[in-house]
């Protein structure tokens, strides 16, 4: 068939804008749902490394939200000094947008885990139970073999002893270095101790088997045939507990409590 | 006509499969087939977008310019894939979260397109849903048949099940890691369109070597 010029390009107008429309419309009438599959993904995560639901649990939205915020309080920190930032609301702060926004960034310095930006704000959790103070949880990324982690690290209020570690997002090979996410692996890390006598990050993966948690403190077993993604998390976990993650925070929390 | 959509719909699911006939879509059976969930949520996202994609072509398929035809067709296509990743990111998420840039990938899959070409833009809406029924579904059982195998045995699981407990798990069995890497999609679909011309050897393409494209009166055999 043929057609003019005018029809064609009037058809492809008229194309562009059916679909368009129909792109559109989704993207907007959807949102509020996204958004909140996000915020309860979130959470459920920060539940599971603060040991209040069970891996194999599956809850409902409502209840995911019910127990967070009954026990966990979001805490924004400047990360630098490691003071409370109380200009900056908890419940709105995303951590990831922030960490890519020059105004509320900076670059990176050289580091192993291969940040290359780092927000000058961080968003922390404190989980409470019963009333009282169990565990704070720290973000942490960096990049393993073919991708960035996204994780947690949980520690007692000791700020020393390791709690849980999670990651909820990575592209990693499934069950070589995807094996980040076994719950047989992570529990692990449970009773380690993060720091040595100096209070340095000490926490290493290593190659092979570690010893249990009170003769072997500070690592924990490698991941079979996923020596990347190992030393990875090695990086990414001592980066953040380092001086230019958490360092300055934990230091504050430690002469606080004077311990 | 009955019978003409009967052959539509039935055709395409192992006389004439996409995967194994026509080896299209390979890409994406590699990629989301370590689990059956994913690959049944992707299944479910490509019937979608097939059968959309075929009833707009086939609506609009007098009208359109045959200069522009190709990216109307993928116009229509990559809206209805973003629609459908909007959806999937709104009601399954986590499933959404695993299948990643897979979904965005449909555009890519080659029986979409291939339909809205070769079908719809020839035959009207009704038996052009009826064959982005039946193509859809001939992709999603064969990614189907691929994901068991490859849970089943790379991860013990069927829909995140137990089946056979893992060593790693107390259990006793040893997964096999090859399972959850690409190459055993291959593998397994190698030996599925194996399986399938034995059955019915008129899918065997004629013996083809390089000598006869020399050999004059071969040129048929050109594909």
């Amino acid at each position: 068939m043929q057609h003019s010029n005018a029809y064609t390009i009037g058809f492809a107008a008229a194309v562009c804008a059916v679909c368009g429309f129909f792109v559109a419309f989704s993207a907007v009438a959807l949102k509020d749902r996204q958004d909140r599959n996000i915020l309860i993904d979130r959470q459920k995560n920060v539940l599971g490394v603060a040991g209040l639901m069970r891996l194999d649990e599956s809850l409902g939205a409502d209840e995911i939200s019910s127990r967070f915020n009954e026990s966990i309080r979001a805490k924004v920190i400047d990360l630098a000094s490691g003071k409370p930032n109380d200009s900056i609301d908890a419940v709105t702060f995303d951590q990831r947008r922030a960490s890519r926004d020059p105004a509320t960034s900076a670059l990176a310095p050289g580091n192993a885990a291969k940040i290359l930006r780092l927000p000058s704000n961080a968003l922390i959790y404190e989980v409470f139970k019963q009333g009282e103070f169990d565990s704070m949880i720290l973000p942490v990324e960096g990049t393993g073999l073919w991708s960035v982690l996204y994780g947690y690290i949980a520690l007692s209020p000791d700020a020393r002893t390791i709690r849980g570690i999670t990651f909820y997002e990575h592209g990693e090979t499934a069950g070589l270095g995807g094996e980040v996410d076994n719950p047989r692996w992570k529990a692990k890390w449970i009773g380690r101790k993060a720091f040595n006598q100096l209070d340095e990050p000490a926490i290493a993966v290593k190659k092979g088997t570690a010893g249990p948690s009170d003769v072997d403190p500070h690592q924990v077993d490698g991941l079979a045939g996923a020596t990347i993604t190992s030393r990875g998390v090695t990086h990414l976990v001592r980066f953040w507990l380092g001086e230019n993650g958490f360092g300055p925070y934990l230091k504050r929390y430690r002469a606080e409590k004077g311990i | 006509m009955a019978s003409k959509e009967r052959e539509a719909l039935l055709d395409p699911l192992f006389n004439n499969n996409p995967i194994t006939l026509q080896v299209l879509g390979i890409c994406s059976a590699l990629a989301v087939t370590t689990k059956m969930s994913t690959a049944l949520v992707m299944s479910a996202a490509v019937i979608a977008v097939t059968v959309l994609s075929n009833v707009a072509v086939s609506v609009i398929r007098n009208h359109i310019p045959s200069s522009i035809r190709i990216i109307v067709q993928l116009t229509i296509i990559a809206s209805l894939v973003i629609v459908t990743d909007q959806v999937l990111k709104a009601f399954v998420f986590d499933i959404s979260k695993q299948l990643s840039v897979f979904v965005g990938l449909i555009i890519t899959n080659c029986i979409v397109m291939g339909r809205a070409e070769a079908y719809a833009m020839q035959n009207g809406p009704m038996l052009s849903f009826v064959d982005g029924v039946g193509n859809g579904v001939g992709y999603a059982i064969i990614l189907m048949a691929v994901a068991f195998v490859r849970e089943l045995f790379g991860s013990g699981r069927l829909f995140g099940m137990t089946i056979l407990p893992l060593v790693t798990e107390g259990g006793w069995y040893v997964p096999n890691g090859l399972m959850l890497l690409a190459p055993a999609a291959f593998f397994l679909i190698g030996v599925f369109i194996w399986v399938v011309r034995s059955f019915k050897p008129e899918q065997v393409e004629e013996d083809f070597h390089v000598g006869a494209l020399l050999e004059p009166g071969h040129e048929g055999g050109l594909r």
